[in-house]
């Protein structure tokens, strides 16, 4: 079945809908108001050069430089400019730091707002209707169904993104990291980790 | 504007599905609509305020049932029509054309 699956998905007709984005799409470029060499390269800085990797940089810097972590929770657009990211949909930048005592969550209710310089473009969850609703209105149930589970003492702070303002999660280091360099520290931060979703583990067998 | 957009603090939608191993985009339509908006947005007729506020005019009923990217769709063809660099119905035509035409 797979087989044959694969074999019917490049000849079967398209949906309405890709019909729809096809029409207009050939509607534009007769038109010259955009260029099909542009298109393919926006898509393609999105499915392989903006993504969350650029977000665990700064991270895994602000980890082991106390003078870039300062610089990164007082001015985070310039702090994350110096690594070279930056642009659309992050030219306002804050860094929330996570500590034994906070723990801060990313959600944006209204729509998608989200920093897309450092983490891409986001997943459908983040998107959806469920997290959005919810984020705000019981985040220890949010993180609870994303399998953490945090101290009662432990403060959560929700931030809501707005289309100018995006905000990225410092996350707490892991104790077992101790020793590990940027580049190691840097794999081990996770996307979820920088929306304020998960906590940063070492997995067993990573490279000290 | 208080619409159905508003969602922070609603009850009822249920759990959050998450996806493991989710792909940049799910269909290739998905990325030629976000690569086609950010294009032409590149022509300065709008701005991200105006962009915004056009996904939040899109019917209720619709809005909860279209997905993200079918939204980001309907939004651009509204704005390329309010900023008259397409008119109304030639989608329609196009559509109509590339039926007839297909293979």
């Amino acid at each position: 079945m797979s087989e044959h699956g694969h074999h019917h998905r490049h000849n079967a007709p398209l949906s309405d809908t890709a019909l729809r984005v096809k029409a207009l799409e050939s509607l534009l470029i007769e038109k010259a108001l955009v260029d099909p060499a542009a298109l393919d390269a926006i898509v393609e800085s999105y499915e392989s050069k903006i993504g969350p990797r650029n977000g665990a940089r700064v991270v895994a810097k602000a980890w082991t430089d106390p003078a870039y972590r300062s610089r990164l929770l007082t001015d985070a657009t310039a702090a994350i400019a110096e690594l070279g990211y930056g642009g659309l949909q992050g030219e306002d930048m804050v860094v929330v730091e996570n500590t034994p005592s906070i723990h801060n969550l990313v959600v944006c209710t209204l729509c998608s707002c989200y920093p897309l310089p450092v983490l891409g473009l986001p997943p459908v969850w983040y998107k959806s209707a469920p997290y959005r609703a919810r984020a705000v209105r019981d985040p220890r149930g949010v993180l609870r169904e994303f399998g953490l589970e945090l101290a009662e003492d432990v403060e959560v702070r929700v931030w809501d993104s707005t289309a100018e303002l995006r905000y990225l999660v410092l996350p707490e280091r892991p104790a077992e990291s101790a020793g590990m360099d940027e580049e190691a520290l840097a794999t081990l931060v996770s996307r979820d980790a920088m929306i304020g979703v998960a906590r940063v583990t070492v997995p067993a067998g990573a490279k000290r | 504007m208080n619409g159905i957009h508003d969602m922070g603090g609603m009850d009822g939608f249920g759990p959050i599905e998450r996806e493991a191993d989710e792909p940049v985009f799910h269909e290739a339509w998905e990325g030629r609509v976000l690569a086609l908006t950010r294009a032409c947005g590149a022509w300065g007729k709008w701005n991200i305020d105006k962009s915004r506020f056009g996904i939040e005019q899109m019917p209720p009923e619709d809005y909860l049932r279209r997905s993200y990217y079918e939204k980001w769709l309907w939004r651009l063809e509204k704005l390329l029509v309010e900023a008259d660099m397409i008119a109304g119905d030639e989608i329609e035509r196009r559509v109509a054309e590339l039926k007839q035409g297909a293979p």
